[in-house]
């Protein structure tokens, strides 16, 4: 696989894994707003996910769907920050939706300045939505950044925050959150509490594979 | 034969699929039309990548492009050529019309809490600007969700992208 591949395919699977644990707050949100706000937060991330696969799928072959999924659980490329099951801890959720959008922000800075055109329109293009989330989150932030919880939230996922983004963009995170390098906690195969996301999230498409007709 | 013309003119036909009082072409998704001989190349620029009616609207496309008697072909541009800044000003005023504050133009940086906080939003209803951010987002992910002080309506926002 290219590195290009391998990077679309980090990428695709954050938004889409973010996008599916956002979702598991569509309806039980501590207020309805923010079951509005966390599950169109979701469709985006999921949206975003899909045009990062499609452009996979060119040099990967398959389609958008197959690459979110039909790969095994183990195949997965996203970051721990992401996997990680908060529905029903609201500080944790807000530290991460802090913590993630931050560290997206500097990855689509980075991907917008790139050679490659293609990734860089896209970056673009899922940038403009992102703003969104970014000011919800910091909106968020106000309100409880001064939280015990949610500070503790912050420092316990911190390490997970610094892993989402590639080595040479560290230092800008850290210092956007005015926080210390600290070891991150690297991509690496997902465990046991994403195979059970993988479980949830697949079940559709193994119960109907493509070509399923009726 | 089919001219560009007679083809920006079909388009111009088709409802979109969330707001139908606006067409796709007032929307600013159709990039551009190419004709070569019976063959009608369309670029389609989509609004949020999210966005669940963008297979409707391709569909719609292609098949205003066939009722014309041309062959479509319809390419999706993945990058940020569409903004809300190409929704016509016919489209903007039929969103209104229809209770939907259009997007205000696009700024040289991205929008701030504080922009979304100010009063330079107007109720499409009463017309004040005595308005208030309910919430950034809303039933779809184009828009959010606006209170008016004045005629004490909700109503929904256009986000600026």
């Amino acid at each position: 696989m290219s590195e290009r591949a391998q990077l679309l395919l980090e990428l695709a699977d954050d938004e889409l894994i973010l996008g599916w644990r956002d979702s598991e707050w569509t309806g039980i949100a501590p207020f309805l707003e923010e079951d509005v706000a966390f599950s169109s937060i979701a469709q985006n991330e999921i949206g975003h996910a899909r045009a990062l696969y499609e452009l996979a799928a060119r040099e990967l072959g398959g389609d958008a769907d197959s690459l979110a999924f039909d790969r095994r659980p183990d195949e997965y490329r996203c970051a721990p920050l992401v996997q990680a099951r908060l529905v029903g801890d609201w500080a944790a959720t807000i530290a991460r939706h802090v913590l993630y959008e931050t560290a997206d922000a500097v990855r689509l800075e980075a991907l917008k300045a790139s050679d490659d055109a293609e990734l860089a329109g896209l970056a673009a293009k899922m940038d403009r939505e992102e703003v969104y989330h970014r000011l919800h989150a910091e909106m968020w932030l106000a309100r409880l950044g001064g939280e015990e919880r949610t500070r503790t939230a912050l420092d316990e996922l911190w390490p997970s925050a610094l892993g989402v983004l590639a080595l040479e963009l560290r230092p800008l995170l850290a210092e956007r959150l005015g926080r210390p390098e600290v070891e991150a906690v690297e991509r690496v195969a997902p465990g046991a509490e994403f195979a059970e996301l993988w479980q949830e999230m697949t079940l559709v498409r193994r119960s109907a594979p493509a070509g399923a007709q009726w | 034969m089919v001219t560009e013309a007679a083809v920006w003119e079909a388009l111009a036909q088709i409802p979109d699929p969330e707001i139908p009082v606006i067409s796709l072409v007032d929307l600013g998704v159709v990039k551009s039309v190419e004709v070569e001989g019976e063959s009608v190349r369309v670029e389609f620029t989509p609004t949020f990548l999210g966005c669940p009616a963008l297979e409707v609207m391709k569909r719609e496309l292609e098949r205003a492009i066939e009722a014309i008697g041309a062959e479509p072909q319809v390419e999706v541009v993945m990058d940020d050529s569409w903004s809300t800044d190409r929704i016509s000003p016919e489209g903007r005023e039929k969103l209104r019309e229809a209770g939907f504050a259009p997007p205000t133009p696009r700024a040289a940086g991205p929008t701030t809490l504080v922009q979304l906080q100010s009063k330079a939003f107007r109720c499409p209803y009463c017309g004040s600007t005595e308005t208030r951010l309910d919430n950034i987002f809303g039933p779809t992910p184009c828009r959010s969700v606006r209170y008016c002080e004045s005629c004490r309506q909700p109503f929904e926002q256009f986000k600026t992208i």
